[in-house]
C-alpha cells in the first residue's frame, strides 16, 4: 500500500502522471498516438509529457492506426514497452487486425518465446451526444478475445497503479478510460472523477475486483462511470432501507470471479450495469460466475442494466435513456429486492 | 560477379536447403492426404504454402543480415525463415505440430517465430509491415545499428498497412527495409487486375524513399539491391522500398488445381526455375565445380532429413497445453 495523502487530482491527471512517473523509471517505456505531444493527448492522457520528455519518447503519429498500432506490437517485441493511444476505441474497426490476430496472439504463437508488453489506452463511453462513431464502450469484444488483459479504472486512484501495473506487465494491456471519470474541464464529470492520488508511483493491481462501497441486500458488480452512477444509486437507495454493494471490477481480464461469487454469496442478489451492448457481453459473463458460483445463494434471477443492443443514438433524450443511469439502476434494484 | 564468393555459395546454399525442405513437406503433406484430399488429415494438417521458386528473394537478402536484425515474413514464410538462420529443426517440428516446435505447435506453419534470429510471419496479409516499422523504432531508440525487414507479397501492397508503414517509416526515417515479392498472383487474382500500376517499386516516389526494382528473380540482384538498401538503412539513411519479380513455381497452397495458370505460363516457369538458373551460372563461372554442387546437395539434403526426422520422432504437446502461454 501507499502512503495516506490529502492531494487530489483528476483521473486524467492521473493517468499522466503515472506515464510520466515510468517514462522517468524505465528508459524503455515510449507513449505513442494521434495528438499525444503538443496537444497532450485529446484526452489529457499524455498532458505535459512533451515537454519533460521531448518527442523521441512521446511520439505524435500519423493517423494511421495499423501503422503505428503494429509499430507499437514490433517495438514490444524488440525490448521497448509501448503505450499506445487508439483515440477512441470506436476507430478499432481501422485497426483491429493489429490488436487481436497479432498483438492478442503472438506469445501464444511462438510457444511463449517473444512477449508483448505494450499498453494500448483508449477512451470509451458516451453521454454526451458524440453519437454511435464516438460513444461505444466496447470492452466486451476485447475481453472476449483471449490473448490481452482488459483494465476498466473508475477513479484517479485505480486510474495511477492500474496504469502503472499496465506498463510493468509483460502481457499486451487494453486500458480504456471512461471520459465521464477523467475530469476533463469540457465535459460532464461525477464529483468522484477528482480525488486522492498519492504522489509516489505505486501499482493497482490487475485482476482484483475492489468493493467501492459495502452493502448487504444487493450486489452491483460494474465498471468504469457505471461505477458512480451505482455508488449515486446505492446512496438513493439508503433512503429506503436498501443497502447496496458496489462492486467495481476494475478489470474484465482478469475478471475478479472469486470477488464477484463471494458477494453474492453475502448479498444473495446480483445486478450487472453494464454500459457496453447489453447481448454477448460482460453482463452475460458475470451473470453466469455468479450462477455457477453462488446458484444456491441466488434468492433472485439476476438483473442487468446494459445498453440495449442499438448503436448509441445522438439526440440527448434518446442517448440518456440508452445508456445505464441512476434510474434505471434504482428501478432494477427495486424490482430485484422487492421481488 | 562482384561478389565475394562465400557469399555466392552460401546463396546457393541456402536455395538447395529450401528447395530440397519445400519438396519433402510437399511430399509428405501429399502422400497421406491421398487419394481423398482432406485437408486435416495427416502428419501435416492443415493449409501449406509453398515457396519454391521464390528463394532468390531470401537468399539474397541472408548475406548483409546481422545478429539481431528483424525479419518479418508471410503467410508463405519458409524461405525467408530458413533464409534468416530460423532452426529447421524446430521450424520443422512446429509444422508437424509437436512439442519440440518453435511454438510447441501453437502457431504451424504460418505462424512461425523466433527469437534468435529474431523472426516473425504472420497469416494476415500485410501484418507484418507495421510490425517491422516498430522493430526498426526499437533499433534507433536503442541505439544499435540493426534493421528490420519486411517480405511481403504483391497482394499486401493493396492493404491500408503497406501505405501506413511506408508512410511511417519514412516519415520516422525508420531503418526498415521493405521488400515486395511479386510472384504475379494473389491466390488466383493475377496483379495486373489488382494494382494499378505495373511496379510497386514505384509507389514508394510517394513516400519519398528510394524504389528500387529487381526485374528477373535472381539471387545476384536481390543481393546488390538488398545491400545497398540495408547499408542505408544500418548507416540512418532511412527506408527502401524493393520489389523483386519472383515466381510461384506451385499453387497458392498445396491441393491447389492452380488453373489460373495457363500450361505455358507454367511451362515458362519451370525453363527459368532460379535454382537451375544459378547452379548452372555458378558452374559456367566456375564459381562451383560439378563435385561442388554434388556435396552441397548431399549436404543440405542431409540437413533437410535430419530435421524432418527430428521433427516426426518429436512427441506431440499434451492436449491441455493448449491452455498454456495465452499470458506470460
Amino acid at each position: 500500500m501507499t502512503t495516506a495523502t490529502d492531494r487530489k487530482l483528476t483521473t486524467q491527471k492521473a493517468i499522466a502522471e503515472a506515464i510520466a512517473l515510468e517514462l522517468e523509471r524505465d528508459e524503455s517505456v515510449l507513449v505513442m498516438g494521434e495528438d499525444v505531444g503538443v496537444y497532450g493527448g485529446i484526452f489529457g492522457s499524455t498532458e505535459g509529457l512533451l515537454d519533460r520528455f521531448g518527442p523521441q519518447r512521446v511520439m505524435d503519429t500519423p493517423i494511421s492506426e495499423t501503422g503505428f498500432i503494429g509499430a507499437a506490437v514490433g517495438a514490444a517485441v524488440n525490448g521497448l514497452r509501448p503505450i499506445a493511444e487508439l483515440m477512441f476505441v470506436d476507430f478499432f474497426g481501422v485497426c483491429m487486425d493489429q490488436i487481436y490476430n497479432n498483438m492478442a496472439k503472438i506469445h501464444y504463437f511462438s510457444g511463449g518465446n517473444v512477449k508483448v508488453p505494450m499498453v494500448l489506452m483508449t477512451a470509451v463511453g458516451g453521454g454526451y451526444s458524440d453519437a454511435g462513431q464516438h460513444s461505444q464502450t466496447l470492452w466486451g469484444t476485447f475481453a472476449h478475445l483471449p490473448g490481452m488483459k482488459v483494465v476498466v479504472p473508475s477513479n484517479p486512484y485505480d486510474a495511477k497503479g492500474l496504469m502503472i501495473s499496465a506498463i510493468r506487465e509483460d502481457n499486451p494491456v487494453i486500458y480504456m478510460f471512461h471520459k465521464g471519470v477523467l475530469g476533463l474541464g469540457w465535459m460532464t464529470n461525477n464529483p468522484r472523477a477528482t480525488g486522492p492520488v498519492p504522489e509516489e508511483a505505486y501499482e493497482v493491481p490487475i485482476g482484483k475486483a475492489a468493493i467501492a462501497r459495502p452493502g448487504n441486500d444487493v450486489t452491483v458488480a460494474t465498471v468504469g462511470l457505471s461505477v458512480h452512477r451505482a455508488l449515486d444509486a446505492a446512496e438513493l437507495l439508503e433512503e429506503k432501507g436498501i443497502s447496496a454493494e458496489v462492486l467495481d471490477l476494475r478489470s474484465l481480464v482478469p475478471l475478479d470471479r472469486e470477488a464477484i461469487v463471494a458477494s453474492v454469496r453475502k448479498t444473495h442478489r446480483l445486478m450487472v450495469v453494464d454500459e457496453d451492448y447489453q447481448s454477448f457481453g460482460m453482463s452475460g459473463e458475470v451473470i453466469t460466475t455468479a450462477v455457477e458460483g453462488a446458484f444456491d445463494y441466488l434468492d433472485a434471477p439476476p438483473v442487468r442494466v446494459a445498453t440495449p443492443d442499438v448503436p448509441i443514438p445522438y439526440s440527448h433524450p434518446l442517448e440518456e435513456w440508452t445508456l445505464p443511469s441512476v434510474r434505471r439502476i434504482v428501478a432494477g434494484i427495486e424490482r430485484l429486492t422487492t421481488g | 560477379m562482384d561478389i565475394p564468393r562465400d557469399h555466392l555459395v552460401d546463396m546457393y546454399e541456402t536455395m538447395v536447403k529450401i528447395r530440397r525442405f519445400e519438396e519433402r513437406i510437399r511430399e509428405i503433406y501429399f502422400e497421406d492426404k491421398l487419394p481423398a484430399f482432406d485437408i486435416a488429415a495427416g502428419l501435416i494438417p492443415g493449409e501449406m504454402h509453398l515457396s519454391a521458386g521464390q528463394e532468390p528473394v531470401a537468399v539474397g537478402v541472408k548475406p548483409h543480415l546481422k545478429a539481431g536484425d528483424a525479419i518479418t515474413a508471410t503467410h508463405r514464410p519458409h524461405h525467408v525463415a530458413i533464409a534468416q538462420g530460423v532452426d529447421l529443426k524446430k521450424m520443422a517440428a512446429e509444422i508437424f505440430g509437436r512439442e519440440t516446435g518453435l511454438g510447441h505447435g501453437k502457431g504451424g506453419h504460418m505462424h512461425l517465430f523466433s527469437v534468435e534470429p529474431n523472426f516473425g510471419c504472420s497469416g494476415i496479409i500485410g501484418e507484418g509491415m507495421p510490425v517491422a516499422c516498430g522493430a526498426a523504432l526499437a533499433f534507433s531508440r536503442r541505439g544499435t545499428d540493426n534493421v528490420a525487414l519486411s517480405f511481403f507479397g504483391d497482394g499486401a501492397a493493396n492493404q491500408g498497412a503497406f501505405h501506413e508503414s511506408l508512410n511511417l517509416a519514412a516519415t520516422w526515417n525508420l531503418p526498415v527495409v521493405f521488400i515486395c515479392e511479386d510472384n504475379g498472383y494473389a491466390i488466383s487474382v493475377p496483379k495486373a487486375a489488382a494494382t494499378a500500376i505495373p511496379n510497386n517499386s514505384d509507389r514508394a516516389c510517394a513516400y519519398g524513399i528510394p524504389g528500387v526494382l529487381v526485374e528477373d528473380n535472381d539471387p545476384v540482384g536481390v543481393y546488390e539491391a538488398v545491400g545497398e538498401a540495408i547499408r542505408r538503412a544500418r548507416s540512418g539513411g532511412g527506408p527502401t522500398l524493393i520489389e523483386v519479380k519472383t515466381d510461384r513455381l506451385w499453387g497458392h497452397f498445396e491441393g491447389d488445381a492452380d488453373a489460373y495458370r495457363s500450361d505455358e505460363f507454367k511451362k515458362a516457369m519451370a525453363e527459368r526455375d532460379p535454382l537451375v538458373t544459378f547452379g548452372r551460372r555458378l558452374l559456367d563461372e566456375g564459381v562451383l565445380s560439378e563435385s561442388d554442387v554434388d556435396s552441397i546437395r548431399e549436404r543440405m539434403y542431409g540437413e533437410v532429413e535430419e530435421a524432418l526426422e527430428f521433427a516426426q520422432s518429436s512427441p506431440y504437446p499434451q492436449p491441455e497445453d493448449a491452455l498454456n502461454h495465452v499470458f506470460a
